[in-house]
């Protein structure tokens, strides 16, 4: 097999499994809303610049809540299975595809449950989902990274938080930078800059993913 | 890696260091508005971060190294690398700090060129937390080194690029200019590039030195 439909295989077992118990996605979408009203009941209401970051922080939160499960659901023995069956790259590519598209649902759910809760006006919702698209890409390409390596390390819930906290927060800062330019309705020419160096530090994570995974399922 | 036990480079680097801390307190400097004379500094906190970022350049060559070669000295290396370097970030931190009292007013002001480098020393922190947490020696080598490739290009990200993109009030950065471009005469060149070169030496042989302990230490463990 090529890496392609390696990769294809691999991402359909990832989909069917998550179906099949729904557990993993009911419990984090019902984590994304609740999280979402005990921020609108403890706020109110709130100024533009606090609504966009508590998006974010929100967002962050499900995020590696969602993200940090992805080594540990399976047991070892299955793993090991994979790894005989199929190269490290397509085990990691395959995971990153399907963290990104866990991302996305969850990205545009909470941003719609955010939306109606706290009203608040965008100037242009579309590159704002933009900027949520690209959070939710950036988000799963480091964390799914991290949580790899936190499996290793006994995976605990601080370890993951520590890890991926430093490393998240240049990508943090500019999603809140571009998505608070399209919230205010700006030129969209303004954020080129911060896609371009989202989109560059993603190619990075991306290939430094794929460079460091095989050694790091090795054992 | 025989030039470690080598006294000469020592030597020069120390000479070196001692040249530019006397000349940098009495050779001439260019009367400038605010400033003054604490452009001086630029003798001392930037070369600071120039062997920080040595030393942790050098930490992520020698993690590589391990991941290719599963040699246990190249993990320590690494390590070592990055704890003398978390010394120069401290040192780059405070004399950034003592600076920014008298010429941005307060020493902590947000700037996002301090946040950036306050988020880095997170990264740092981070890398040797997770290798308290792991208590078999390969396996901790080998995840660690992970962890620092992974880490290092976001690291350049973050104090490189990101704070030339916003405003800061530091020099060099938002649309300030650094002050080697315009303000910079020979003079202060004669003084400033011997010692962007000496301190990283003098990082590198304090990682060295710590290095030489830890095997020693793994030395008589093996004896007992």
């Amino acid at each position: 097999m090529n890496l392609l439909t390696q990769v294809k295989v691999l991402l359909h077992k990832e989909i069917v499994l998550e179906w099949r118990s729904k557990y993993a996605l009911n419990g984090i979408l019902l984590y994304v809303v609740s999280t979402i009203f005990v921020c609108y009941l403890s706020f109110k209401q709130t100024s533009g610049v606090i609504w966009n970051a508590l998006f974010w922080i929100i967002l962050l939160f499900a995020a590696i809540n969602a993200i940090s499960k992805s080594f540990v659901q399976e047991s070892k023995g299955r793993q090991l299975y994979y790894y005989t069956i199929a190269s490290p790259q397509a085990v990691i590519i395959s995971k990153i595809i399907y963290n990104i598209l866990l991302m996305l649902v969850l990205g545009s759910l909470a941003l719609l449950v955010y939306g109606i809760v706290f009203r608040n006006p965008l100037g242009d919702p579309l590159y704002y989902f933009l900027a949520v698209v690209l959070g939710s890409i950036s988000f799963s390409t480091v964390f799914t990274m991290v949580s790899a390596i936190a499996s290793k390390a006994g995976n605990n819930g601080t370890l993951m938080a520590i890890l991926s906290f430093p490393v998240i927060i240049p990508l943090l800062i500019l999603l809140i930078k571009l998505s608070k330019n399209a919230m205010d309705g700006l030129d969209r020419s303004v954020s080129l800059d911060e896609i371009g160096v989202l989109a560059a530090i993603n190619i990075i994570v991306i290939t430094v993913s794929l460079l460091l995974f095989p050694f790091l399922w090795r054992e | 890696m025989s030039f470690i036990y080598k006294t000469w480079w020592k030597a020069v680097a120390v000479l070196v260091v001692i040249y530019t801390i006397i000349a940098g307190f009495l050779f001439p400097v260019p009367e400038l508005d605010i400033v003054n004379e604490t452009i001086r500094n630029v003798y001392f906190h930037v070369p600071m971060w120039m062997a920080m970022l040595v030393l942790f350049s050098i930490s992520v060559f020698y993690s590589i190294r391990y991941l290719v070669t599963q040699k246990e000295d190249h993990d320590l290396i690494a390590v070592e690398c990055v704890n003398a370097g978390l010394i120069f970030y401290v040192l780059g931190l405070v004399t950034g700090m003592i600076w920014a009292n008298y010429t941005w007013g307060e020493p902590w002001s947000n700037d996002p060129k301090q946040s950036s480098a306050a988020i880095a020393f997170l990264v740092y922190c981070a890398y040797l937390v997770l290798r308290n947490s792991i208590e078999e020696e390969q396996k901790r080598a080998k995840i660690s080194a992970i962890y620092n490739i992974f880490a290092y290009p976001i690291m350049i990200v973050l104090i490189m690029i990101l704070p030339r993109m916003t405003d800061s009030l530091h020099p060099g950065n938002g649309g300030n200019p650094a002050f080697g471009k315009m303000d910079m005469d020979n003079t202060m060149r004669t003084v400033f590039y011997p010692a962007m070169i000496a301190w990283p030496v003098i990082g590198v042989w304090i990682a060295t030195l710590r290095y030489r302990i830890r095997k020693i230490e793994n030395k008589n463990l093996d004896l007992n």
